[in-house]
């Protein structure tokens, strides 16, 4: 199939962007979306002209290395989906696809259609833990846990950690990112010691950060793990019960 | 230098050597600990839970990975499951079992003492990611779940879905986020190591280049650890991430650490096969749908009717018919050869003829789609996604294709390289899965070195060297820093005419025809010609783009795919010096009457560590013989 590009070039993390159009001819449909841009990449290449830069990794949509927002929707077209299990089967021959990087205050473009997006990791770090030590364990069926109470717990910590969610919202809010790892977390009986603590300082970085969320749930259409935004709810409820709870051990 | 190996294995009964050894060890004191620096290179299963648990000991820590995020680190990927001799089922399994297993499955080419001590520690990882809060399948009593994996007869895998490496992998990386904020872990994001420093002899640091910069650095420390993982992308097409690479375990490897067992590697039986020329990596569905799919091709050659309009009694269930005992959970090495063989003979299926259905229906059948949709619906979608074909309906066409390498730097007792101070650990490592690795036990040795073993073995140097750091003004620096720079402006300078990728399928070709899943004397020979050449004519010809000083992933690549050549050379020698079969490593001049993989105990039970000698001069080899204490050698037998 025959398709024509038109992709955001942008040199370093300063100098100014703008689309640039490249035809991606012969393209197999069984080829993956960023098995396409190699193709056009190997091309760019043959003609002496810069590859298209692009973040990407595991390719089997685990690592949350890929993403970019595909005709205006991060991921593209396809739901529950990374970039990189997207293949062009989803397209039709002659089509125009619009490529860009994350659209997000948080996430500075550093060159064409990678971003920074390491301010998540930030995050985790104020708190999206269980704060135990290598040796301290207790055995481990010690404490059972509700095969439900698990499969919920799961549902969020399988985020990956893409970013989709922020660049979609119109606020660029990290509500979706923050909401999966505090009640991966805060479910588990193993995270109630810390469980308001970690929600208090996870939501002041968060908000440090990035934009308000307005429940426009964007997010959730995007998220290629289809994350529900009931842990943003269910967020909001730790939250505000921390503002009433001076520590956690009192309770 | 001339390398000693001494592998360390601590004196007295199996079952007490760990317990001897930790009982032995030096120990840095608590307040002495921050006086010392340790460099972790990569952030996988391996690396985060070093980089955790030193920094959680006091050491201070500098963890670089390539990536914008050490959670992105390869292990992510992995999905199957993680064993451990919990013994939950009541099945009769034992730290022994696991232990013996792991020989037996490796084909009697690992460690004794090694393999006993993971089997011993496989049960502390359950506890402590269970703490970090790894949300495991559980049974509706709040019990942990299990299931079987390939090579065992006891159910000892544990699981998170098909996500067990991303779940473990976080609770290492939230582990290891939480020394970043505590201060005692400086993570480098975005950092490639080049180059390992050895100043008389010791590690004393790494020279990195930032990937968005372009900047060439020294960082300095008291001991380096590499867990880079492994070196399969050699093949080109793998299950391996696209940027996983050899070139920090390959550039320590020139600067003394000896390289063990590079023919070593290992070809996953369940992949989705390949399309077109355009594809740039290969997937891998998990073993653990062995649990319940069922392996078969047409009896009859060129068969290319739909797979449901084949009638059961036309169908040929190889791995059932040929290893009743073990069925369709043969391991690894013996699944492959066996789907490779069907292959070969002419009765593979879909256009390429290279592959073998993976059946559900009888699964589907006896146990409801609801419940195969639990186990492995997250494995079915990626399929799916993929294919466009729907696994419930029609069975999955599957191929052999690379997954993990069992060899790498040569490592001691304690996870130390022929270069004191140099640590290496997980994939990166050749120490505990011998000639072929059974399933869920990569997870295991990541883990079991990070968490357990090297926090523990690493104080036993550095307490004799407290005070003796090097600082990056030392010529050693300066000079290691230059070559870095020479090598980048060389590729840069060659402006020739193909792609770094187009080199890089060229090799993988050549290694997975003659280096592969069968290899010959003549083959092998006929390889290592051809990659020479290969390699001369690629620091000619390369068109790399762009600058130094700025993001270019073709330049990150180039240098990967560099030293991927000179280690495709090193595997093609250490195969073809390997005059048997063993797992993985199959030679067709070495097999029994019915195909099986046939073993020269009498003149290559040892460990083959090579050194390397220089630019254009041939590695040596030094031997570490196995010595086999508790388990007896026996042909392997899975029927």
């Amino acid at each position: 199939m025959n398709l024509t590009l038109q992709v955001w070039r942008q040199k370093s993390r300063d100098a100014e962007g703008g689309f640039a159009e490249y035809p991606a001819t012969d393209i197999s449909p069984d080829a993956s979306f960023l098995e396409m841009l190699d193709v056009v990449n190997e091309r760019l290449t043959e003609k002496g002209e810069d590859p298209i830069h692009f973040e990407h990794d595991c390719r089997e949509g685990i690592c949350g290395s890929c993403g970019m927002m595909i005709n205006g929707v991060a991921h593209g077209p396809l739901g529950g989906t990374a970039t990189c299990q997207l293949h062009m089967r989803n397209f039709n021959d002659g089509d125009h696809v619009r490529i860009e990087p994350w659209r997000a205050r948080a996430f500075p473009v550093i060159k064409d259609l990678i971003v920074d997006r390491s301010p998540l990791d930030k995050i985790i770090q104020a708190g999206g833990y269980i704060s135990v030590n290598t040796g301290s364990a207790v055995e481990a069926n010690t404490l059972p846990i509700p095969k439900q109470v698990q499969e919920r717990s799961m549902d969020a910590a399988e985020c990956i950690q893409c970013g989709a969610c922020v660049a979609q919202c119109p606020n660029g809010a990290a509500q979706l990112f923050t909401a999966a790892k505090v009640s991966h977390l805060g479910l588990l009986p193993q995270g109630q010691p810390e469980r308001y603590e970690r929600v208090a300082k996870m939501v002041e970085v968060m908000e440090s950060y990035f934009g308000s969320c307005t429940l426009f749930r964007e997010c959730e259409a995007v998220c290629p793990k289809e994350i529900s935004v009931e842990f943003i709810s269910r967020m909001n409820k730790d939250y505000l019960a921390s503002k009433f709870k001076a520590n956690s051990a009192s309770e | 230098m001339t390398i000693k190996l001494e592998s360390k294995i601590p004196p007295g009964p199996l079952p007490e050597k760990w317990e001897h050894a930790k009982s032995h060890y030096k120990l840095v004191n608590p307040a002495n600990k921050r006086k010392y620096d340790i460099i972790v290179v990569g952030a996988g299963l391996a690396g985060a839970s070093a980089a955790a648990s030193l920094g959680e000991l006091g050491y201070n820590v500098k963890c670089f990975v390539y990536h914008d995020s050490p959670r992105r680190a390869h292990s992510i990927a992995a999905q199957g499951g993680i064993n451990a001799a919990k013994n939950y089922r009541n099945d009769g399994d034992s730290v022994y079992r696991l232990f013996y297993d792991t020989i037996k499955g490796g084909d009697y080419r690992a460690r004794e003492g090694n393999v006993h001590r993971l089997a011993e520690l496989s049960v502390n990882i359950i506890d402590q990611a269970v703490a970090q809060g790894v949300p495991f399948a559980r049974e509706y009593g709040g019990a942990l779940e299990n299931r079987s994996f390939g090579g065992v007869q006891v159910s000892r895998t544990f699981y998170a879905r098909g996500q067990t490496g991303q779940q473990l992998l976080l609770g290492a990386f939230q582990a290891q986020e939480r020394q970043i904020a505590l201060g005692t872990v400086k993570q480098y994001n975005r950092y490639e190591m080049l180059d390992l420093v050895v100043v008389d002899g010791h590690a004393k640091g790494i020279i990195t280049r930032n990937l968005v910069t372009g900047k060439i650095e020294s960082f300095a420390a008291d001991a380096v650890v590499l867990g880079t993982g492994g070196y399969v992308n050699v093949f080109y097409l793998s299950t391996n991430a696209m940027a996983s690479n050899a070139t920090a375990i390959w550039r320590a490897h020139r600067r003394g650490a000896a390289f063990a067992n590079p023919c070593y590697t290992q070809i996953h039986p369940t992949c989705i096969p390949q399309t077109g020329d355009y594809q740039s990596k290969l997937t891998l569905m998990s073993e653990s749908l062995r649990n319940d799919g069922r392996i078969w091709v047409p009896k009859a050659q060129g068969d290319k009717r739909p797979p449901r309009d084949i009638p059961e009694s036309e169908r040929d269930y190889y791995l059932e018919r040929k290893y009743p005992s073990f069925g369709n959970l043969a391991p690894r090495d013996i699944a492959s050869r066996a789907a490779k063989e069907a292959c070969d003979e002419g009765k593979g299926i879909g256009a390429s003829g290279r592959g073998v259905y993976l059946d559900f229906a009888d699964a589907i059948q006896r146990l409801g789609r609801p419940l195969i949709e639990e186990r492995y619906g997250n494995l079915f979608e990626m399929y799916h996604d993929i294919t466009a074909e729907d696994p419930y309906e029609s069975p999955m066409r599957i191929y052999p294709a690379p997954h993990y390498s069992m060899g790498g730097l040569w490592v001691d007792y304690n996870l130390m390289s022929t270069i004191p101070g140099c640590y290496v650990i997980g994939e990166a490592n050749f120490s505990d899965h011998g000639a072929n690795r059974l399933g869920a036990s990569a997870l295991m040795q990541g883990l079991a070195d990070g968490y357990f073993v090297l926090p523990v073995t690493i104080g036993d140097y550095l307490a004799d060297h407290l005070g003796k750091k090097v600082q990056t003004s030392h010529p050693a620096f300066a000079e290691a820093e230059t070559a870095v720079r020479q090598r980048v402006t060389t590729l840069l300078d060659a402006r020739g005419k193909r792609s770094v990728d187009s080199y890089h399928k060229e090799l993988g070709t050549i290694m997975w025809d003659y280096c592969g899943m069968a290899r010959s004397a003549d083959g092998l020979k006929k390889a290592l010609g051809m990659i020479r050449e290969l390699r001369q004519q690629y620091w000619k010809d390369v068109r790399v783009l762009g600058t130094g000083e700025e993001l270019n992933q073709a330049l990150e690549k180039a240098g990967r795919v560099a030293d991927f050549f000179e280690l495709a050379e090193l595997m093609c020698i250490d195969a073809l010096h390997r005059e048997e079969s063993a797992g993985g490593h199959f030679r067709v001049e070495h097999q029994t009457p019915d195909g099986e993989a046939k073993r020269n105990d009498d003149e290559f039970l040892y460990v083959a560590a090579w050194e390397h000698k220089g630019e254009g001069n041939e590695p040596v080899l030094h031997k570490e013989p196995l010595v086999y204490e508790e388990v007896k050698l026996a042909t392997r037998s899975y029927k």
